[in-house]
């Protein structure tokens, strides 16, 4: 199986370890995996500000790097959502159609398509809050949101359920957005720490000395609040504990 | 001391010695005598309560500045911590009664698809209704705008002699501007709803369809009727506040010429309307007065009185998570020697029909849900949006009144999805946000700055050369520039959070270094 690694801007500026983790983890399960050298960005930033016409050539350069793998995977949710949702700002030839469907988020991809039942590297003796980004949860459906009257699942939990010494804690409002939203955090940045403040102090009261992300865009920011107010809290992608991350 | 105002003995130290309660904790007893000399009887003062946030600026058809009134609403702890907790509760209990309800989702998926149809067979339903409201004895009038359904109403009231009008909440009127009209025609307008007649005192809009002074707290309404009403501007005690109003209004209903409401539901096999209320307002205004007009939006309508059902199932869970609003009132016709009116406004609805990606929006039943779980709405308060649909259903309501002037609003969310999960319609409202934007950058409704922003980010991301020149930079700065630099007020990142730490090297140098060269 030949896997692309799509490492996320933001990742590759700000978050290297958790580009590390990904690529270590997927060759940990025998994959040959390949990071095309040219590799930027999917063109998310400027769609979601609804400059379709402006991402044109940055996904035209997605497509040219990830054509002719067989999977394409990346550690961030957001990103994923975007090639596979909303990808449309260049002309859809068959091509185009098949890198957006063989993309898919790390979590996803551990989960559904490699189906791995055992970490037997991992061993994270820690109380952890997951946060689901609202693209992994209601765009990927990686959990059932919780305004949904449907069976629970969860995706990300399952995996971190198979590594040794991980305990849970949940806070109080466990799916509300931490208030990244991309160039939200910016334009709207009031509103985006306020949110940032309330998310990282509900899992601070819940007891959780780590909040794990499969979005680092997301931790980005509530890493940042959390700094600013002095909440004491450590943030970790999901990638790192599932590569066998102590601390 | 007590920091939350009580009743009747909350200014203990402003009564009389001799007025004062016997059990009074403070009380300093000598010799088994009270010592009430002025240091014994004062009580520590509280501070005075904080004041309201008001809502966005308004300069015509300027661009509403959502954030700006936002940032006002945040600086407000009180007020943000208390809107953002109700608003959560009623979510909560939404949540409790959706997982009584097995079928939940298929009632969703019901109500959708009855909306669907009946907005795509419009005209045939609305002739059906008109035909037999008509058998059932109750005029019916089309209004093509807010202008012309003013006009009606006024026509009607003229017709009557009528110089007074209660009425009920309705956010079609709102839309329409009623009161305004109604002021400058020298009408007097009489709401009957207790948080909208409290918006109307304080001259302020509704912030939310469901609970229109949700924004306010119990020292704000103190502060409003003592101004209006003449309460004890000290004494915000919810009874007392909700009694002295009653109190007040009860003889303009009872003397009020003619009533008002608007409908939730519109049956066209019957020519029957529905009216959900949680305080029986609804029953007053139509009901008291002879003359009975109800104002309509076109989307109201539903096909038979069996689909009904579907909608009162799921309205009052979605809104307030209680099983059923209190009062479910069927308006058939006129009583004896009373008159009804219907008023039936298109008001930008069949233009908003033809929008492929945004006619869904009009199979909202104005419950609300979408605020309850807005966490933007949450820490925004609803005036924030200075429009009359505030939230989520707001940011794909409003551009279609006016596109310059709520501009901004698609951009006031981080499209995280919670609206479209709890809307009992299932109307796709993040997507609609998103296409909301494309749609604004077409038309040029956006800022220069962030579109050079973009043009520059697009130009950027897609040269790999430049690209990586532009991120060495980056890290280099972060690493090096004075604290100053970075946290400053142009800098929207730093205003409020810490930059991340630059790492000393990128991903992509460190698989340079470590895998070398391959694809």
């Amino acid at each position: 199986m030949r896997i692309a690694l799509f490492i996320p801007c933001y990742i590759d500026a700000f978050f290297p370890e958790v580009g590390v983790a990904t690529l270590e983890l997927l060759e940990r399960f025998g994959h040959e995996v390949m990071y095309p050298r040219d590799q930027t960005c999917c063109g998310q930033p400027m769609a979601n500000s609804g400059f379709n016409v402006d991402c044109a050539a940055t996904e035209a350069l997605f497509v040219r790097n990830f054509s002719g793998f067989d999977y394409i995977v990346a550690p961030s949710g957001s990103c994923v959502h975007h090639v596979r949702d909303n990808f449309d700002a260049i002309e859809q030839t068959a091509d185009v159609k098949e890198v957006r469907a063989r993309t898919f988020e790390l979590v996803e991809f551990l989960h559904d398509v490699l189906k791995v039942d055992d970490f037997p590297w991992a061993n994270f003796p820690h109380r952890v809050g997951l946060h689901n980004s609202c693209g992994t949860l209601r765009r990927l459906k990686h959990a059932k949101p919780s305004e949904l009257n449907e069976p629970f699942f969860s995706k990300p939990m399952d995996l971190l359920s198979k590594v040794r010494g991980i305990e849970f804690v949940m806070p109080a409002r466990p799916d509300e957005c931490c208030g990244f939203g991309g160039t939200f955090s910016v334009f709207e940045e009031v509103v985006s720490t306020k949110m940032g403040y309330d998310k990282v102090s509900d899992h601070a009261r819940a007891g959780a000395e780590y909040i794990v992300s499969a979005d680092t865009s997301c931790l980005m920011h509530q890493q940042g609040c959390a700094e600013r107010i002095g909440v004491p809290i450590k943030f970790i992608h999901i990638a790192q504990i599932l590569n066998g991350a102590s601390a | 001391m007590t920091s939350l105002p009580q009743p009747l003995d909350g200014d203990g130290a402003m009564l009389h010695p001799e007025l004062r309660a016997d059990d009074d904790a403070d009380a300093i007893i000598r010799d088994g005598r009270r010592l009430d000399h002025a240091e014994a009887s004062s009580k520590p003062l509280r501070p005075p309560p904080e004041k309201q946030p008001r809502g966005a600026k308004i300069h015509r058809s300027r661009p509403v500045d959502q954030a700006e009134a936002a940032a006002r609403f945040i600086a407000a702890p009180e007020h943000q911590k208390m809107h953002d907790e109700r608003l959560w509760d009623l979510r909560q209990k939404r949540d409790r009664e959706m997982h009584g309800i097995p079928e939940w989702e298929e009632l969703r998926s019901l109500a959708s698809a009855i909306k669907e149809h009946t907005l795509t067979h419009l005209d045939e339903y609305l002739d059906q209704f008109e035909a037999n409201a008509r058998a059932n004895g109750i005029h019916v009038h089309w209004a093509r705008d807010a202008a012309e359904h003013n006009h009606i109403v006024h026509g009607i009231l003229s017709d009557h002699g009528a110089k007074s009008l209660i009425k009920s909440k309705s956010m079609l009127t709102e839309e329409c501007g009623l009161r305004h009209y109604m002021a400058s025609v020298g009408i007097e307008v009489i709401e009957t709803d207790l948080g909208e007649r409290i918006q109307q005192l304080d001259n302020e809009d509704p912030s939310h369809v469901v609970v229109p002074a949700v924004h306010k707290l119990r020292t704000d309404v103190a502060e409003v009727f003592s101004r209006t009403i003449g309460t004890d501007p000290a004494n915000s005690d919810v009874h007392y506040l909700a009694e002295a109003q009653r109190e007040a209004n009860r003889p303009l209903i009872l003397n009020a010429d003619a009533g008002m409401t608007g409908a939730n539901f519109v049956v066209a096999e019957t020519g029957t309307f529905v009216v959900c209320t949680n305080e029986g307002n609804a029953d007053l205004s139509a009901n008291v007065p002879k003359l009975h007009i109800a104002s309509i939006g076109i989307e109201k309508i539903i096909p038979r009185l069996e689909h009904l059902a579907v909608f009162i199932r799921l309205l009052s869970r979605s809104a307030l998570g209680s099983p059923i609003t209190q009062y479910t009132s069927h308006f058939r016709g006129p009583r004896e020697g009373g008159e009804m009116h219907v008023v039936f406004v298109d008001n930008g609805r069949s233009e908003r029909l033809g929008l492929a990606e945004f006619w869904t929006s009009l199979k909202c039943i104005r419950c609300g849900a979408c605020m309850n779980t807005c966490p933007v709405y949450r820490r925004s308060g609803g005036l924030s949006y200075g429009a009359t649909y505030s939230g989520p259903i707001g940011l794909i309501i409003d551009p279609t009144f006016n596109a310059r002037k709520y501009s901004n609003l698609p951009f006031a969310s981080t499209l995280n999805g919670s609206c479209t999960n709890v809307c009992p319609v299932k109307i796709n409202i993040h997507e609609q946000i998103y296409a909301w934007r494309r749609e604004l950058v077409k038309q040029h409704e956006v800022p220069f700055v962030k579109k050079a922003a973009m043009k520059a980010a697009g130009e950027l991301l897609s040269r790999p050369i430049a690209y990586r020149a532009a991120i060495a930079s980056t890290n280099v700065a972060l690493a090096h520039l004075p604290r100053f630099v970075i946290y400053n007020g142009l800098n929207a990142w730093g205003k409020h959070r810490e930059v991340p730490h630059p790492p000393k090297q990128t991903f992509h140098s460190w698989y340079h270094a470590k895998r070398g060269g391959t694809k």
